[in-house]
């Protein structure tokens, strides 16, 4: 696993990376005037799927747990939000919030089980869980309409919010929406990895015995590690519900389980903003190499390899490792 | 001031296969002791106080810890309770800094005085820990990973874990091994201000650090208790003299 975590307790350095996650938001915010159209969606979904990375790390990156479920997650906000909007026309924003606690009740349960187990078994579970999910919205295809998936109708993304009327059929507001939910899980991460909580986690993920003797329960750490990963999952899977009008079993999928984990590796795990450049990165590179040939998964295989021979702890971890030692 | 059991064993055993590491062991400490547990290798030193410590589940017997039973309660809850343990061999956070081990531990001290879910103060984490790294002479290497210090100064990491949960009870197993003539000499003089503040209970091979730091010794043998007494007491005994000094 990577390298020390957490960011050094010097209060300049510690300036010194808050200013750097602030400049690359910013970065963000101005690049919808400069970008064309087609990119401005482009990165809109890849900000989304970078909010799933960013909370995907939390747990992996971090606490140092595999999770090969956490498709499960971002399809408990997906549905969680879908179901009520499509079902009972519930506007964006109650439909949101349902997304958010249906993430949180599942990753609750689902977290009191799996860890029980570790390693492995961990996965194993977590995988299982998952695979569960997937099938369940396969099987409740008259509520989910399984693989065809919910469009949503204009109706509930349309609402009034303090006077004001609120399409998220606009494309830059929903680039900004994606914007500030990415911002809010940056903001998340950095926070538990700056605060005591982010000691322990990490030191679970370097040597969980002995953190037991230093008088922690990590069943208890570990359960909010899979809480809070689980829940900001589901929240990026709420917003792309309501963002894109469309929930369907394909983001149930195994996939979406191995989708994060490898933006993570390749951006580099436990750092803040490893996922989001591997989101990116990943994104555009299977977006121009479909544009060449329908065997994309090729070139993203190929990157893969590299990755492992070049980066093995992935982009940011290197830099890191290398050049940047404060980097959280 | 009179005296006050802190920890007490009745009937405490532990099994291994059909190996009694642990058999049968009465123990009392009271409280402001520096305990020396001596023995020959694979007496059940270890075993003994891990069985304390909550890292191993005894197979009979109890351990009452202040008056209260500890006996199922798990590892974490004890170190809260006020139980650290020390581990004979190196087990510290290699890939965090010195500052990040010894504040794990600081951390968890605070918690359990501040109770659960309160906000931690990162200031009154980095003053403890600065403490507790002066004490052990390891402030000048507080942002080195802990992994690349020298082995002597590791084992100093982990007494500085020790110290940096504040416990009543402070065990150190075989803290001295491996450590140089000056590096034991300033070791002894760390024990007796740890002492000040903590109950301790040692551990130790090397009979002149026993004999200077002990106000009373164990001494285990096949998993029972040989003898106790002063140092004067265990030095005049025959027996242990015979199992054990080799004399
Ligand atoms: N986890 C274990 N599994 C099997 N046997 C063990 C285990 N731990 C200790 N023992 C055995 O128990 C006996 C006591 O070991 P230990 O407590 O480490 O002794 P000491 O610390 O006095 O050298 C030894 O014979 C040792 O081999
Ligand atoms: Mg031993």
């Amino acid at each position: 696993m990577s390298a020390p975590a957490i960011a050094a307790p010097r209060k300049g350095l510690a300036d010194k990376a808050i200013l750097l996650h602030v400049g690359v938001l910013a970065l963000l915010l101005a690049a919808q005037f400069v970008l064309p159209e087609y990119h401005a969606l482009s990165l809109t979904r890849v900000m989304l799927l970078a909010t799933f990375a960013v909370g995907y790390n939390l747990l992996f990156g971090y606490t140092g747990l595999l999770s090969l479920g956490h498709a499960l997650f971002f399809a408990a906000g997906l549905y969680g939000a879908a179901l009520p909007a499509y079902h009972f026309g519930w506007t964006a924003p109650p439909a949101f919030l349902a997304g958010i606690a249906a993430g949180f009740l599942v990753a609750l349960t689902v977290g009191a089980v799996a860890l029980r187990t570790t390693g492995v078994a961990f996965m194993i579970v977590t995988l299982m869980f998952a695979q569960a999910g997937y099938l369940a919205t396969l099987y409740f295809g008259n509520v989910t309409r399984g693989d065809e998936g919910l469009v949503l109708t204009d109706a509930v993304r349309r609402f009034e919010l303090l006077g004001l009327t609120v399409d998220l059929a606009d494309p830059g507001l929903r680039y900004n929406l994606a914007l500030a939910l990415l911002a809010a899980a940056i903001a998340i991460t950095l926070v538990v990895v700056r605060r005591p909580i982010g000691r322990v986690l990490v030191a679970i993920r370097e040597n969980e015995a002995r953190t037991l003797m230093l008088g922690y329960d990590s069943y208890r750490a570990k359960l909010v590690a899979v809480v809070l990963s689980g829940t900001i999952s589901a929240a990026a899977g709420a917003a792309y519900a309501l963002l894109f009008a469309y929930a369907g079993s394909s983001f149930a999928s195994i996939h979406y389980s191995i989708y994060p984990l490898l933006w993570t590796l390749l951006g580099g795990a436990a750092t803040v903003l490893g996922p989001v450049l591997g989101t990116l990165i990943m994104f555009y590179l299977i977006d121009l190499a479909s544009g060449f040939t329908t065997a994309h998964l090729v070139v993203v295989g190929l990157v893969l390899v590299a990755l492992v021979l070049f980066f093995p702890k992935g982009i940011l971890g290197t830099v890191r490792e290398r050049w940047l030692p404060w980097l959280p | 001031m009179a005296t006050v059991t802190l920890l007490e064993t009745n009937g405490l055993s532990r099994r291994f296969g059909g190996l009694k590491a642990v058999d049968g062991v009465d123990f009392r400490l009271d409280r402001g002791e520096i305990r020396a547990v001596i023995g020959p290798n694979g007496a059940g030193k270890t075993t003994f106080v891990s069985l304390v410590a909550g890292r191993v589940p005894p197979s009979e017997g109890s351990i009452r810890f202040e008056g209260e039973d500890v006996t199922r309660l798990p590892a974490h809850a004890r170190v809260r309770r006020g139980i650290a343990y020390t581990f004979q061999i190196t087990s510290i956070f290699g890939n965090l800094s010195v500052f990040d081990n010894v504040a794990l531990a600081v951390q968890s001290a605070l918690a359990k005085e501040a109770g659960f879910g309160a906000r931690l103060d990162e200031a009154e984490i980095r003053g403890r820990t600065m403490t507790a790294l002066d004490l052990t002479g390891l402030a000048a290497r507080a942002d080195q990973p802990a992994g690349t210090l020298a082995y002597g100064h590791q084992r100093l990491v982990e007494v500085a874990m020790g110290l940096g949960l504040a416990p009543k009870l402070l065990i150190l197993d075989e803290p001295t091994q491996g450590l140089s003539d000056p590096e034991i000499a300033d070791f002894i003089g760390l024990v007796r201000t740890i002492a000040e503040t903590a109950t301790v209970m040692l551990i130790e091979h090397n009979m002149a650090v026993v004999m200077d730091l002990a106000t009373r010794i164990t001494v285990l043998d096949r998993g029972r208790i040989l003898a106790e007494g002063t140092p004067a007491e265990i030095r005049a005994d025959a027996r242990v003299q015979h199992a054990y000094l080799g004399t």
